[in-house]
C-alpha cells in the first residue's frame, strides 16, 4: 500500500458557442484581428452596461443538467474586483455564492473500475482578453491588449477534491468534455481555448481524512501535459513531507519543456476580490418549466449512447465506450452503421486501424478523409468476398490518404480477390512443386508448413488469392 | 421676443410660428455664456460649432414645412458625467482629461433625436462625488445669487447654466441628492426620476443602484417636456423599467384639492435653518389654501439614512472606478516602472482627494471580514428606510420638506470636513436609497438666498410631484425671481 495518497480537484473553464458574447452583441468568433470583436461594453468604457445574453443562461443550465446537477431558483451575478490589463472593467462579472448548479456529478472508468466523482458547482462567468508579449512576460519590453475574447461566456465546473491520481484526473477530464460536447454547447478544444483546465492537488499520508496543503497547477494546456504536471506535482510534494517540509500554499505554473512545475504566486495570503452583487444585473428567477424543457430537449449524452449500444448493436462494453468516448467518433461510427450492419465490425475498423492512423496523422477524426459511407462500402466488398482482410489493410490506407472510394482503388489497383477455384488451384500447384520439402514436413504432421505454403501463394498470386480457399486447395491436396 | 430666461414652452410656439429663429435663440444662448461663463465657471466644455449647426439644422427643417417634436431648437447643457459621442467627456477629473467617447449615451440619443441643440458640458463634482462642485478637477462654479458661495453639487455646472440663463434646460444627475440639491441652491427646478424611468446608459457610473438621469429647467413645465423626453425603457440598460412613459405634461394645471400631504418629522427638525424652515412653513401654507390635507409623518429609520449611503455608494463606486487605470484611455503616468506602478501613479494622480477617500472607504466596507458588517448590514438598512416609505405612501400621496438644510454655503466652508459635507445630504439621500422620485421646487428667499421644497412621491409618481410643484409654482411665482448678473 503507497505511504501518501494523492487528491485532486479539477476547476474546468468550458467557452460557450453562443454566436455573441454573454452580456454584450459583440461576435464570439474564435480568431479575427485584434480588437475587431468588440464594442463600447465588453471594452468596459465609461457608461456602458451589461445586458445577459439569454442563450448563455440555457446552455448553462443545460451543462449543469448534464451533469446531474440541481439547477438554482433563484441566481445572480457577482463582480470579482481584481486589476489585470486583460480584464477592462478590472472586475470580472461572475457568479460567487448563488451558482446557476450546484452538487451533480458525473462517473469515470478507469481500468474497468467505474466511479462516480462529485462535481461542486457550475457558474457563468465572462472572459477575459488576451496579452500578447514579445517573448515571455518577464522579457518583454511591451505588451499589446487584444480585447475579442473579452466578454465570452464561460461555465466553471468544479469537480469535489474526489480524484486520487493523475490517471483518474485524466479520465475526468476526457469524460467531462464528452459530456459536455454531447450537450452542444461548446467545442472543447484545448488547442484553441475553449476548454481549459486548472488542477488543486494536495497528498496525505494513507489512511487520514484531512486535507493536505493543495497547490494549484496552471497552464496545463493538453490532457497528456495534465497528467505529466500532475505526476511531477505529486513527486515534488512527496518529497518535500519526506524531507520534513511543509507545502506553501500557492499556484504554480507547469513548464512543458522543462516538465516541472514552478512557483507563480504565494496563495498564503489569498486574494480579497471583494465579490459585491453585480447593481446592473437584475437577479434572475429560474422558471422550472423550463429548466424541464431543456431537460427533455437535452440531446443523448455519453453514457446513455454508450448503453444503446451495448442493448441495440450488440457491442462489448468496452467498445462501446471507447466509440461513445468522443462525440465525433460516435457520430461517425452511426453514420457508417447507416451503410453496413455488422456493428462489431465497424468497431473494430474504427477502434483498430482508423484509430491508429488517425494518432499516427496527428488529426481528429473530423478531419479523416475516409467518408462513413466509404468505410461502410469497403466492409461490403470485405464481405462480398471481393477482397480479402488482408487486402482491406492496404484498401483502407489507400482511402485514408486519397479519401478515393473503394471501388475505385479496388479496380484501379487490381486488387479484386481471386476466388476462381482453378486460378488458385494451378498457384497452389506452382507453389507445392516448388517447395517439396515443406510438403513433406506437413505430411509428416508439421502444421506450421501449412502457413509457409500458403505464403508462397500469396507471393505468386500478389497476395491476392482468396486465403480460405487456398487453405481449403492445399489440404485437399496434400491429403 | 425677448429670449433671455423664456420658458422653454414658449419658445417652441415661437419656434413654430417662426418668430424666432433656432439659430438666434442658440447664438444668444451662446453670447450669455461669453459675458458669464468666465466669472460663473459652469461649464468645461463649451460646443458652439456643434451647436450652431444642430440649430441650423432644426431651423432648415422648419422652413421644408416640417413639423418638429417637442423641444426642438432648445439649447440644452448637459451634465459633464454623461458620454457624448465626439465630445470631450470629463466626468470633472483629471483622469478623463482627454476622454472623448465613441458613442452617445442613450438620453443623448434621445434628445438628439427632438432636435435639442446641446450648447456644453457642465462643470460638476469629480464623479458626481460632492455636495458643491468644489471636488471639481478643473475649477469650482459659482452660485449666481452670490459668487462667494456654492452652487451646490454635484450637478452644479447644470444648476448655474440654467439658472444665470445660459442654457434653457439642463441634463444633471443625481445619487444623493445631485441634482435636487444645486436646484435649491440655485433658485430653479431640479427633478431626480424613480430609479430605472430614465436609461443609465452612458451615464458614468458612481453608484449603479442609486443613479440616475434627470432634468433642471426654470419652471415645473418645462421640467415635464425634458422628462418625457428622456425618461422610457432602455434595452440597453438591465435596470431600466420595462413599460410605458406616461405624458408627464398632463401632470400640469391640475388640482391638488384633497390631495394627502406628509411632511416627515426628522426633516423638519434640528439641523434645518430657521430661515429654510420658516420658508418651508409658509409654502406649505400655500399648499393648505390649495386643498391640500397636511399632516406630520414619521420616517423612523432615517437617521440611518446617511451611513447606509456613504457604505452603498462608495462600495458600488470603488468597483466601477476600477476601470480608470491608464490602460486604453484616459490619464497614463508617463514612463511607469511596471504595471503596478503605471495603475499606481496614474490613479493617485488622475483622481481627487474626495474621490480617493470614497473608493477607499467602499473598498473597506467590501473587504473580507468587514462585508457583512457594513455593506450587507447597509443594504439590509435599506430595506428598512425603503418601507418606512412604502407605509408612508399608503396614507400619502406625497412628502413634502425642505430639500436643504440650509441655503447656499461659502466657497471653502464645508471643504475642510468631510463628514460635515455629507451631512447636508440628510433631506435628499432617503430618496435614492428607497429608488423613489422626487422634485426640488423654487419655494422663497431667506437671506436673499433661493430656498428649495422637495416633493416626494411613489415609485413612477412624477406625474403627482409635477401636480403638486405646477400648482404651488402657479401660485407664488418664486420662479421668476432672477439672479442680478
Amino acid at each position: 500500500m503507497a505511504k501518501y495518497e494523492t487528491v485532486i480537484g479539477l476547476e474546468v473553464h468550458v467557452e460557450l458557442k453562443t454566436l455573441t458574447k454573454i452580456f454584450c452583441p459583440s461576435s464570439t468568433t474564435f480568431g479575427g484581428d485584434p480588437n475587431t470583436h468588440v464594442c463600447p461594453v465588453c471594452l468596459g468604457l465609461p457608461g456602458v452596461l451589461p445586458v445577459m445574453n439569454k442563450k448563455v443562461l440555457e446552455y448553462a443550465i443545460r451543462v449543469g443538467l448534464a451533469l446531474n446537477c440541481q439547477i438554482a431558483a433563484f441566481s445572480k451575478f457577482d463582480r470579482k474586483n481584481y486589476y489585470y490589463p486583460d480584464l477592462p472593467k478590472n472586475y470580472q462579472i461572475s457568479q460567487y455564492d448563488l451558482p446557476i448548479a450546484e452538487h451533480g456529478h458525473l462517473n469515470v472508468e478507469l481500468d474497468g473500475v467505474e466511479k462516480r466523482v462529485g462535481i461542486t458547482r457550475v457558474h457563468m462567468e465572462e472572459d477575459a482578453g488576451k496579452l500578447v508579449h514579445q517573448g515571455t512576460i518577464s522579457t518583454t519590453p511591451y505588451t499589446l491588449v487584444d480585447y475579442n475574447r473579452t466578454g465570452v461566456p464561460l461555465v466553471e465546473i468544479v469537480s469535489d477534491p474526489d480524484l486520487r491520481s493523475p490517471e483518474e484526473a485524466r479520465a475526468y477530464l476526457e469524460k467531462l468534455k464528452a459530456i459536455i460536447q454531447y450537450t452542444g454547447v461548446s467545442d472543447c478544444k484545448m488547442e484553441e481555448g475553449s476548454l481549459r483546465c486548472d488542477a488543486n492537488i494536495s497528498v496525505r499520508p494513507a489512511g487520514s481524512t484531512t486535507l493536505g496543503t493543495k497547490a494549484e497547477i496552471k497552464n496545463m494546456n493538453s490532457f497528456k501535459a495534465l497528467q505529466r504536471a500532475l505526476h511531477y506535482e505529486v513527486e515534488r510534494q512527496i518529497e518535500v513531507l519526506e524531507e520534513g517540509g511543509r507545502v506553501v500554499q500557492e499556484t504554480r505554473t507547469w513548464d512543458e519543456a522543462k516538465g516541472v512545475t514552478l512557483s507563480m504566486r504565494s496563495k498564503e495570503h489569498a486574494h480579497d476580490y471583494r465579490y459585491l452583487p453585480d447593481p446592473d444585473l437584475v437577479p434572475m428567477v429560474i422558471d422550472r418549466g423550463w429548466v424541464e424543457e431543456i431537460r427533455s430537449a437535452l440531446p443523448e449524452l455519453p453514457d446513455q449512447r454508450k448503453d444503446r449500444y451495448v442493448r441495440e448493436y450488440g457491442l462489448p462494453e468496452y467498445d462501446a465506450a471507447v466509440i461513445t468516448s468522443s462525440k465525433e467518433m460516435a457520430d461517425y461510427f452511426e453514420r457508417c452503421l447507416s451503410g453496413y450492419a455488422n456493428a462489431k465490425s465497424v468497431s473494430n475498423w474504427v477502434m483498430g486501424d482508423l484509430t491508429r492512423l488517425l494518432n499516427a496523422g496527428g488529426m481528429e477524426i473530423t478531419r479523416c478523409r475516409i467518408a462513413p459511407d466509404q468505410l461502410a462500402g469497403m466492409l461490403r466488398l470485405l464481405d462480398s468476398g471481393t477482397i480479402s482482410g488482408k487486402i482491406a489493410k492496404t484498401v483502407f490506407e489507400e482511402m485514408f490518404e486519397t479519401g478515393k472510394d473503394p471501388d475505385s482503388i479496388v479496380k484501379e489497383k487490381g486488387l479484386v480477390q481471386i476466388s476462381d477455384q482453378g486460378a488458385i488451384e494451378a498457384a497452389v500447384d506452382q507453389a507445392l512443386a516448388a517447395n517439396p520439402k515443406v510438403v513433406e514436413d506437413f505430411r509428416a504432421g508439421k502444421e506450421k508448413a501449412l502457413g509457409f505454403l500458403v505464403g508462397q501463394v500469396m507471393k505468386v498470386t500478389r497476395g491476392k488469392a482468396n486465403p480460405e480457399m487456398v487453405n481449403s486447395i492445399i489440404r485437399e491436396k496434400l491429403r | 421676443m425677448d429670449l433671455l430666461y423664456t420658458p422653454a414652452h414658449e419658445l417652441q410656439r415661437g419656434l413654430a410660428a417662426r418668430q424666432i429663429s433656432a439659430g438666434e435663440l442658440c447664438r444668444a444662448v451662446l453670447a450669455r455664456i461669453d459675458k458669464l461663463d468666465e466669472k460663473l465657471r459652469a461649464f468645461i466644455t463649451v460646443t458652439p460649432e456643434l451647436a450652431l449647426s444642430q440649430a441650423g439644422e432644426v431651423d432648415r427643417r422648419i422652413a421644408a414645412g416640417e413639423e418638429l417634436p417637442p423641444l426642438a431648437g432648445i439649447p440644452v447643457a448637459v451634465k459633464d458625467v454623461i458620454c457624448t459621442r465626439g465630445v470631450r467627456t470629463t466626468c470633472a477629473s483629471r483622469i478623463l482629461h482627454n476622454f472623448v467617447p465613441p458613442y452617445n449615451a442613450t438620453v443623448m440619443e434621445k434628445i438628439m433625436a427632438r432636435g435639442m441643440v446641446m450648447v456644453g458640458k457642465t462643470n460638476m463634482d469629480e464623479f458626481a462625488m460632492g455636495s458643491s462642485n468644489e471636488n471639481s478637477g478643473y475649477y469650482p462654479a459659482s452660485n449666481p445669487w452670490d459668487t462667494q458661495r456654492v452652487p451646490g453639487g454635484s450637478s452644479g455646472g447644470s444648476a448655474v447654466a440654467v439658472a444665470a440663463g445660459m442654457a434653457v434646460l439642463a441634463l444633471g444627475s443625481d445619487t444623493g441628492g445631485s441634482i435636487r440639491q444645486p436646484a435649491s441652491f440655485c433658485g430653479v427646478v431640479g427633478l431626480k426620476p424613480t430609479y430605472g424611468a430614465v436609461s443609465r446608459y452612458g451615464l458614468v457610473a458612481y453608484a449603479s443602484s442609486l443613479d440616475q438621469i434627470g432634468p433642471i429647467a426654470g419652471n415645473v413645465a418645462d421640467c415635464a417636456l425634458l422628462l418625457s423626453a428622456i425618461a422610457g425603457y432602455d434595452p440597453l440598460d438591465s435596470t431600466s423599467a420595462p413599460g410605458e412613459r406616461p405624458d408627464y405634461t398632463k401632470s400640469l394645471n391640475q388640482e391638488i384639492r384633497g390631495l394627502k400631504v406628509g411632511v416627515p418629522r426628522e426633516y423638519m427638525g434640528e439641523g434645518i435653518d430657521p430661515g429654510v424652515r420658516g420658508v418651508i412653513d409658509g409654502a406649505l401654507k400655500v399648499l393648505a389654501s390649495l386643498g391640500a390635507e397636511i399632516e406630520e409623518v414619521s420616517l423612523p429609520h432615517s437617521k440611518y439614512a446617511i451611513p447606509a449611503y456613504y457604505l452603498i455608494a462608495t462600495a458600488e463606486a470603488s468597483s466601477n472606478l476600477a476601470r480608470y487605470d491608464g490602460v486604453s484611455y484616459g490619464y497614463r503616468v508617463e514612463d511607469p516602472g511596471d504595471v503596478v506602478d503605471m495603475y499606481m501613479k496614474s490613479r493617485s494622480r488622475g483622481f481627487g482627494a474626495e474621490v480617493k477617500r470614497r473608493i477607499m472607504l467602499g473598498t473597506f466596507a467590501l473587504s473580507a471580514g468587514y462585508y457583512d458588517a457594513y455593506y450587507l448590514k447597509a443594504l439590509k438598512v435599506r430595506t428598512l428606510i425603503k418601507q418606512d416609505f412604502d407605509r408612508a405612501f399608503e396614507k400619502y400621496d406625497v412628502l413634502i420638506c425642505p430639500t436643504t438644510p440650509s441655503t447656499a454655503f461659502r466657497k471653502g466652508e464645508k471643504v475642510d470636513d468631510p463628514l460635515q459635507m455629507y451631512l447636508s445630504d440628510i433631506t435628499t439621500i432617503s430618496a435614492n436609497l428607497a429608488g423613489i422620485p422626487g422634485i426640488s421646487v423654487p419655494a422663497g428667499f431667506s437671506g436673499g438666498l433661493p430656498v428649495g421644497m422637495q416633493i416626494m412621491g411613489r415609485p413612477f409618481g412624477e406625474g403627482d410631484l409635477l401636480r403638486v410643484a405646477h400648482a404651488f409654482e402657479q401660485a407664488t411665482g418664486h420662479h421668476k425671481r432672477r439672479p442680478e448678473l
